[in-house]
């Protein structure tokens, strides 16, 4: 028993659950912004230290929910943003407010859907039942398809639209899938709630029916690849993070997209412990590739600030699954490592480009200019979360795109060949407009915006730290997770 | 299993593919309507079977709920909608009714290859459920690729998911079926909810979804 465990009923796992959940009710009838932002970032910070508990002493797993050593991962990862998003939002929320943007009848809306959403992503990534797993990403799925249209606006609605028919397309693909994983097991582990239970689907993986899985493989894929963004499957993503609010934007780039990846992750697993199944690597490694390069490409294209960072995150994702898919403990310790530092740096570019949309009013990067002369914090910190993202020396995902590229080459050296056209080509376009945006004459409002500053330099000093130095622990605990990942 | 009770169980099935096969060629709103709401009652009549078959008495309420809110909610909810903006006339098709057609039987070959192919093993009325159901969710996207206008994606996508809802109670003893068939009724009610909530007419002035591409922050 754990510190919070000894003086609350419930165990840590649940804790991660309920307090969102809890916060979530309260929110939906708490009126005022002052109190419910506060309670927002008060919920947020509770449910972290409930999943930072669990790295001290994890309970015994459930029928329906269970940690292990790559779920934690995740949650650790999901609460720390969720909390950091939290501190913007409430920022950024109050000056929506200020300038009518966000009337007070969606706050309380909005508030409650935030809590909603933290708790279908942890709901989502410690569920012990593929079923439970599969609700919990259909209902992340509707909240965050609420957020995006909250705007109201042509181009929001339209954008909600479309992420709705996408994703339920891409989450009901994934629950036939699902079925088919069931139908796979039932023969080995009799009828009923014992053939979702993924400990015990994980156990005796390898008496399953092969053909099968492979085509519930095929499935789930496309189904949960569609959430992950990768191409072709990806055509919501950029609306989607373009029109919502932009702590959405960070909130999807950075942690909704990895769960996705997440409930893949465990599938590839369960095929892995299957001796006679299909490699579900080359699968994933294609769609990866394919994502990398046609997002670089897409990057050049954009004209919106917010839209140009959500192609660069179906590019990130496209590399991480591609890291995921090559296999091995070197590459998967690099794909772990990316889409951590990932959801930190790109949560980290959306806090300072919400800022620097509010401060300029637009969101087009043509008028957008010179922002290191006209708001210089702002400015130096958009700078450094591009160097980052890009994949710059010393930053930390110079290190995790350097061990994904030099892993590949020892094994696929024409595939290496692609991987680093792709990232170059993303490269280039990312460095053009950055320097558009950040130096030259200043355009539009050179008035000082209040802003919060303390999440996004938390995270971009916590991704040049990895880039210097990982503590020995971290670096064993990834290790045996990517052991785990075969 | 006697072999009558195996047999109803397929003509259900089967059934819904023909009528998935049948909603791609309406061309009127009210039609389309009509034939997805008798999509709905043969899929409860489906799963109601299935229940009586596998002795599992909770697949009645499953195929309760799917009466009541396919079969008559959703559909009037829908009916409702057309009259209000005025759009019972036609249906644009992307493509024409013939090529349609044709994809739409590609793609029931296509599933009943694959999944007799990948169910070897399992029990005969499972692997057969499966791959009409299969069959009746890939016509499902099929109509949501071959519309333009928002009503009938909706309907499409709702076939879709009577698809997963006839997969789901094939798979004999399959756990939370209930539980997805209230989520799945959950997300059609969002949907219809957001038909009525976003106004598309009034935002839009038109439900044709490739006028909504026009307002695209690419080419602001």
């Amino acid at each position: 028993m754990t510190f919070i465990g000894l003086q609350l009923p419930f165990d840590a796992t649940s804790a991660v659950l309920i307090v969102p959940a809890g916060a979530a009710a309260l929110l939906a009838l708490l009126p005022g912004y002052w109190l419910s932002a506060r309670l927002n970032v008060l919920a947020s910070l509770a449910t972290l230290l409930a999943a930072l508990s669990l790295l001290i002493e994890r309970p015994a797993p459930s029928a329906y929910l269970f940690v292990d050593d790559l779920n934690i991962v995740f949650v650790v990862l999901a609460t720390f943003v969720g909390f950091t998003t939290s501190v913007f939002s409430a920022s950024y929320i109050g000056h929506e407010l200020e300038i009518g943007k966000l009337t007070p009848r969606y706050l309380r809306f909005y508030h409650a859907m935030y809590q909603t959403l933290m708790f279908a992503m942890n709901l989502a990534l410690v569920a012990n039942n593929i079923g439970l797993m599969w609700v919990a990403i259909e209902i992340a799925t509707l909240t965050t398809v609420l957020m995006v249209g909250i705007y109201r606006t042509h181009e929001a609605l339209e954008a909600a639209w479309k992420y709705f028919i996408l994703g339920s397309v891409g989450i009901a693909l994934a629950l036939f899938g699902t079925i088919l994983v069931y139908m796979a097991a039932r023969p080995v582990l009799g009828e009923g709630q014992d053939a979702m239970v993924w400990t015990a689907l994980i156990a005796r993986a390898g008496g399953f029916a092969p053909e099968l899985l492979n085509v519930a493989f095929v499935f789930l894929m496309l189904g949960y690849g569609t959430k992950v963004g990768l191409a072709p499957l990806h055509a919501w993503l950029p609306d989607a993070h373009a029109e919502g609010p932009t702590p959405i934007s960070a909130v999807l780039s950075g942690l909704l997209l990895n769960v996705a990846l997440y409930a893949l992750l465990r599938f590839k697993m369960l095929l892995a412990a299957n001796p006679a199944a299909i490699a579900p690597g080359p699968l994933m490694v294609t769609m990866g590739l394919l994502s990398l390069i046609f997002a670089g490409f897409m990057l050049y294209r954009r004209r919106d600030i917010k839209r140009m960072f959500a192609y660069s995150s179906i590019e990130h994702m496209g590399l991480i699954t591609f890291a995921f898919g090559m296999g091995g403990p070197l590459a998967n310790f690099a794909g772990l490592l990316h889409m951590s530092l990932h959801s930190l740096t790109k949560s980290a570019i959306f806090f300072a480009v919400g800022h620097i949309a509010q401060a300029k009013g637009t969101q087009r990067i043509s008028e957008i200019r010179g922002l290191t002369e006209s708001h210089p914090v702002l400015g130096w910190g958009l700078v450094l979360g591009v160097v980052a993202i890009a994949g710059l020396p010393p930053l930390g995902l110079f290190m995790s795109e350097f061990l994904i590229v030099s892993s590949t080459f020892v094994r696929a050296p024409l595939l290496a060949i692609l991987l680093v056209l792709g990232l170059l080509i993303a490269f280039g376009a990312l460095m053009l407009r950055m320097s558009e945006v950040a130096f030259g004459a200043p355009t539009g409002s050179t008035a000082p915006v209040k802003a919060s500053y303390v999440p996004l330099f938390a995270h971009l000093a916590l991704v040049a730290g990895a880039g210097v130095y990982l503590p020995g622990p971290l670096v064993a605990w990834f290790q045996s997770v990517a052991r785990l990942l075969g | 299993m006697s072999s009558h009770l195996f047999d109803i169980a397929h003509m259900l099935a089967g059934g819904l593919v023909l009528l998935s096969l049948a909603l791609l060629y309406q061309d009127r709103m009210f039609g389309l309507l009509n034939v997805f709401a008798l999509h709905a009652v043969v899929l409860s009549a489906s799963v109601a079977w299935q229940g009586h078959i596998q002795g599992a008495p909770h697949l009645y309420i499953t195929a309760l709920i799917a009466l009541l809110l396919k079969a008559v909610i959703i559909p009037l909810a829908l009916r409702r909608i057309v009259v209000r903006l005025g759009i019972h006339r036609t249906i644009e098709t992307v493509v024409g009714i013939g090529p349609t057609m044709l994809a739409g039987m590609a793609l029931v070959a296509l599933s009943m290859v694959v999944m007799l192919k990948a169910t070897a093993t399992a029990d005969p009325l499972a692997r057969e459920d499966l791959a009409f159901a299969l069959s009746v969710v890939l016509l499902g996207l099929l109509m949501m690729v071959s519309r333009r206008n928002a009503v009938s994606q909706v309907v499409g996508f709702m076939s879709l998911e009577n698809g997963m809802i006839l997969a789901a109670t094939g798979a004999k003893g399959m756990p939370l079926v209930v539980e997805i068939s209230v989520a799945f009724s959950v997300l059609v009610a969002f949907i219809v909810i957001g038909v009525f909530l976003f106004r598309i007419r009034e935002r839009f002035d038109t439900v044709d979804v490739a006028a909504l591409d026009a307002f695209r922050g690419e080419r602001r």
